[in-house]
C-alpha cells in the first residue's frame, strides 16, 4: 500500500505540493490525472525518495519514505518514464539486465528472467541486442516496461509512460499495458494527462491541478459526480481534441 | 595491443631508470644555457673522463644562474663553470668580495667549493655595430647620453640585474627610448641586421670580431670582474681528489679571453659541434664512441625522453584529474573552489611553473614530471565535471532506483555516459603536453627541449628545428591516437 499524508512540497518559491493527501491499496491501478504542472509527477518522486516532502509524510508499506529507509524501499518497485528511461551505452538487453547485475544474479538466471519479459512485451533476442537509439519509440517504452519488470517488484510506478509515442502506437500499448496490469495483480500508480488512458487502465483516479487534489475517485465518479466545474472542464476539453499537449 | 603497449613502457622505465643507475662514480657536469657555459661544461666532462675514476654525465645547459646554482647546491650536479662577479652579486649577494680567496671561504658553509679563475673575464660590456660607432662618434659607454633615440636589446639577465642595465643607467645617467628584451644569441642577428643598435654581450662572444662590432669603453668602471671559475661540490671534490686536479690543471690560468673567443667563435660561426670545440682544447681528439653521436640515434633517445614525459604526466593528470573532476560535480560548492585552483596553476606561465618546482625537487625528470601533471591536470578535470554535470537527471534517479550502489552507478553508469567529454579532454591534455614538455628541458628534464635549448644557445635554427619538428609530429601522432583510442573508451552506443 502506497500512501501520501497531507504532503506539501515546495522548489523555492513554487509550491509544487499543496496538501495532497492520496491512498493507493495494495493490488489496485491507481492514475495520477493532470496537465503539466499539477505535482502529479512530484508524487511519484516522493514515493520513490528521490525528493522529500517539506510537511506531511509518505508511507510505503507502512513505513515512511526517509533517507535511511527509501534504498530499502526502492527496491519493492519498478519504475517507468517516459520514453524508456534507457541507457544509450547500453544494449536494450544490458538495459533489462542492469537491476539484476545490482543483485548478483548469475548469467543464466538473468537470460532466463529478460527472455521471458521479452516474450511478455513482445520483444524478439534479436531487438534486445540493439541500442536504444536503434529502436523505435514503442521499442524502447517496452524496454523501459521490461527493465521496471525484471525483479519482478510488488510496486510499478510509470510517469507518463506512453507521453513520447504516436497516437496508434500508443492505443496498442494501453491495451497491452491494461492486459499487464491485470494479470501482474501490482500496485501500480500512472502518472498521465491522458483521459482515455486514465479512464482505461485506472480502477481509481486522483485529478489533480496547480499541486492540490481536485477530485479522487474512479472515472464513473468524476464523470457522473464531479466535484467542481473544473473536473468537467477538464474532461471535456480532452475529449473535444484527443492528445493535446499535456506531457508533464 | 595490449603486449605493444607493455613492450613500450617496459622500455622507457628502463631507459629512465639509467639516467640514476651506478651513482656512485659519476660526477654530473652542470651548465648554463649559452655557449660558452656548454663549452666549458663539456671541457670538464671530457677532462673526468680522461683522469678514469669516475663517469661524466652531462646536464648542460640547465638555464640561468638561479636554476643552475640551485641544482648544485641541491646535489643534483657536482660543478659548472660559474664566473666571479656572478658569485660576488648574484649567488652570496656581496658586492665586497673581490678576491677568489673571500669568495671560496664564504661558499664553504654551503659545501661548495671553487677553482682558481680559469683566465679570462667575462664581463658585461656594450656593443654597437662599427658603422654607428663610427657615424655617432661612439667610444665610451658615456658617450650613449648624447644619443637617446637609439634602440636596445638586452638579455632579460642584463635588464634586471643590479651590475646590468639598472646600475650602469644610474652610473653613467643614461637613458635609452626604447629598451627590450630579447634572447642573447637572436640579438646579434638583430644588431647586424640593423634592427636594434645597442646590445649588451659577454667580453668573449665569439661573434664580436667577425661581425663587426664595437665594444663600448667602460671608462668609469662600472662593470665589476668575471672571471671564469668552476664552482664544484666539496663532496665530490674530496671523494675524486685526482680528477678534481685534473680540472684544476686544465682550466686554471690557461683561458685566456682570446682562447675562449675563439672557442666560443667555432661553435657559433663555425657550427661545430660543442664536443668537438672541448676536444679541440682537451688536447685529445674524442674517441670515437664519445664524438658526436648520430643525430638518428640522439632523436631516437630524445623520443623515449619525450614519450616518457608525456606518458607519466598524463597519466599522473589522468589518475588524479578524474577524480578531481567527479568530486568536483559531487560537492559543487567545494568542486568551483577547486577548479579554480587547478585553473589558476594554468596561468602560470609553463616554463615558471618548471622553475618553481627546483627549490621542491631539484631538477630533472622528477620536477619537470611534477610540473608538467600539474598542467595536464585543468583540461582533464574540467572535461570530467562537464561530462557529470551534463548527464540526464532523470538517468541518475533511475540509478537509485534500479537499486545500484554509489560505485556501480559511477562505473556502470556516470563514467560511461561522461566518456565522450572526459576522453576530450585528456585528448586536448595529450596534445598540450607533447608541446609544454618541451619546456622540460629548461630544466634538465630531456626530451626533445634538449634540441630547442641548446639549439638557441648556440644560435643554431637547424638544431631548434629538429627539436620541435619531432614534438610537432608526436603531438599529430597523439592526436591520431586518441582518435583511435575513442573507440575503444567510447561505448558505441553513445559514438555518432
Amino acid at each position: 500500500m502506497i500512501a501520501l499524508r497531507e504532503v506539501t512540497k515546495r522548489f523555492g518559491d513554487r509550491v509544487a505540493l499543496d496538501g495532497v493527501s492520496i491512498e493507493v491499496l495494495a493490488g489496485t491501478v491507481h492514475v495520477l490525472l493532470g496537465s503539466s504542472g499539477s505535482g502529479k509527477s512530484t508524487v511519484l518522486r516522493l514515493i520513490l525518495g528521490v525528493v522529500e516532502p517539506d510537511l506531511g509524510e509518505v508511507l510505503v508499506d507502512g513505513t515512511p519514505v526517509t533517507g535511511s529507509t527509501r534504498a530499502a524501499l526502492v527496491r519493492r518497485m519498478g519504475y517507468v518514464v517516459q520514453d524508456g528511461g534507457l541507457y544509450p551505452h547500453l544494449t536494450a538487453y544490458q538495459n533489462v539486465a542492469l537491476p539484476t547485475e545490482a543483485h548478483r544474479w548469475p548469467s543464466a538466471r538473468t537470460r532466463a528472467r529478460v527472455s521471458e519479459l521479452g516474450t511478455m512485451v513482445g520483444l524478439d533476442e534479436a531487438t534486445l541486442r540493439l541500442y536504444p537509439r536503434e529502436l523505435s519509440g514503442g521499442q524502447r517504452q517496452r524496454v523501459g516496461l521490461m527493465r521496471a519488470l525484471a525483479l519482478d517488484p510488488p510496486m510499478l510506478l510509470l510517469d507518463e509512460p506512453l507521453g513520447a509515442l504516436d497516437p496508434i502506437v500508443r492505443a496498442e500499448l494501453q491495451l497491452q499495458l491494461g492486459r499487464l496490469f491485470a494479470t501482474l495483480g501490482k500496485t501500480v500508480v500512472l502518472v498521465t494527462h491522458d483521459i482515455r488512458e486514465a479512464a482505461l487502465l485506472g480502477r481509481t483516479i486522483t485529478l489533480m491541478t496547480a499541486g492540490r487534489v481536485v477530485q479522487q475517485g474512479a472515472f464513473a465518479d468524476l464523470v457522473e459526480r464531479p466535484a467542481s466545474p473544473f473536473v468537467t472542464q477538464f474532461l471535456t476539453a480532452q475529449t473535444l481534441a484527443p492528445g493535446a499537449p499535456g506531457g508533464r | 595491443m595490449r603486449m605493444l603497449v607493455g613492450a613500450a613502457f617496459g622500455a622507457l622505465l628502463l631507459h629512465g631508470a639509467g639516467v640514476s643507475v651506478a651513482q656512485d662514480a659519476v660526477i654530473r657536469v652542470g651548465s648554463k644555457s649559452f655557449t660558452e657555459s656548454y663549452i666549458l661544461g663539456e671541457i670538464a666532462a671530457q677532462v673526468i673522463e680522461q683522469a678514469g675514476e669516475a663517469r661524466a654525465e652531462r646536464r648542460l645547459g640547465l638555464g640561468g644562474t638561479g636554476i643552475t646554482y640551485r641544482a648544485l647546491a641541491s646535489g643534483a650536479i657536482d660543478l659548472y663553470p660559474e664566473y666571479t662577479g656572478t658569485l660576488a652579486r648574484i649567488i652570496l649577494k656581496d658586492a665586497s668580495l673581490r678576491t677568489p680567496e673571500a669568495i671560496r671561504a664564504r661558499l664553504l658553509p654551503s659545501g661548495l667549493t671553487m677553482s682558481e679563475p680559469l683566465g679570462f673575464n667575462n664581463t658585461y660590456a656594450l656593443a654597437v655595430r662599427a658603422e654607428t660607432a663610427e657615424r655617432l662618434g661612439l667610444k665610451t659607454v658615456g658617450d650613449l647620453q648624447r644619443h637617446p633615440e637609439l634602440t636596445a636589446a638586452f638579455s632579460s639577465g642584463f635588464l634586471e640585474r643590479d651590475d646590468g642595465w639598472p646600475g650602469l643607467k644610474r652610473h653613467y645617467g643614461l637613458s635609452l627610448a626604447n629598451v627590450r628584451v630579447m634572447e642573447h644569441a637572436l640579438t646579434y642577428r638583430a644588431l647586424a641586421g640593423g634592427e636594434v643598435d645597442v646590445m649588451d654581450i659577454f667580453s668573449t662572444d665569439g661573434q664580436l670580431e667577425r661581425l663587426r662590432l664595437r665594444i663600448l669603453r667602460d671608462d668609469r668602471n662600472f662593470f665589476p670582474d668575471y672571471s671564469a671559475v668552476l664552482l664544484a661540490r666539496r663532496d665530490m671534490a674530496e671523494r675524486f681528489p685526482r680528477t678534481w686536479a685534473r680540472l684544476r690543471e686544465a682550466f686554471e690560468g690557461s683561458l685566456t679571453n682570446r682562447r675562449m673567443a675563439e672557442l666560443n667563435a667555432m661553435a657559433d660561426l663555425d657550427a661545430k659541434s660543442v664536443p668537438e670545440v672541448a676536444a679541440a682544447f682537451v688536447g685529445a681528439p674524442p674517441a670515437g664512441a664519445r664524438s658526436k653521436p648520430g643525430l638518428v640515434a640522439e632523436l631516437y633517445a630524445l623520443t623515449l625522453d619525450h614519450l616518457l614525459l608525456v606518458l607519466v604526466s598524463l597519466a599522473a593528470a589522468i589518475i588524479l584529474g578524474v577524480p578531481m573532476g567527479i568530486a568536483a560535480a559531487r560537492f559543487r560548492r567545494v568542486g568551483q573552489v577547486e577548479l579554480g585552483a587547478i585553473g589558476m596553476l594554468q596561468t602560470v606561465p609553463a616554463l615558471a611553473l618548471l622553475v618553481f618546482m627546483i627549490p621542491l625537487f631539484g631538477i630533472g625528470k622528477g620536477p619537470a614530471l611534477v610540473a608538467l601533471s600539474l598542467y595536464a591536470l585543468l583540461p582533464i578535470a574540467r572535461s570530467t565535471y562537464a561530462g557529470m554535470i551534463g548527464i540526464d537527471r532523470h538517468l541518475l534517479e533511475i540509478a537509485f532506483v534500479l537499486g545500484l550502489g554509489r560505485l556501480k552507478r559511477l562505473i556502470r553508469i556516470e563514467l560511461p555516459l561522461a566518456s565522450i567529454s572526459i576522453m576530450a579532454g585528456i585528448k586536448t591534455s595529450a596534445v598540450m603536453t607533447v608541446g609544454t614538455a618541451t619546456l622540460a628541458a629548461f630544466i634538465g628534464g630531456g626530451g626533445y627541449g634538449a634540441l630547442i635549448v641548446r639549439g638557441l644557445a648556440l644560435d643554431d635554427t637547424a638544431t631548434i628545428l629538429a627539436g620541435a619538428a619531432p614534438a610537432a609530429a608526436m603531438a599529430v601522432a597523439f592526436h591520431v591516437a586518441f582518435e583511435l583510442l575513442d573507440r575503444l573508451a567510447v561505448p558505441r552506443g553513445l559514438r555518432r
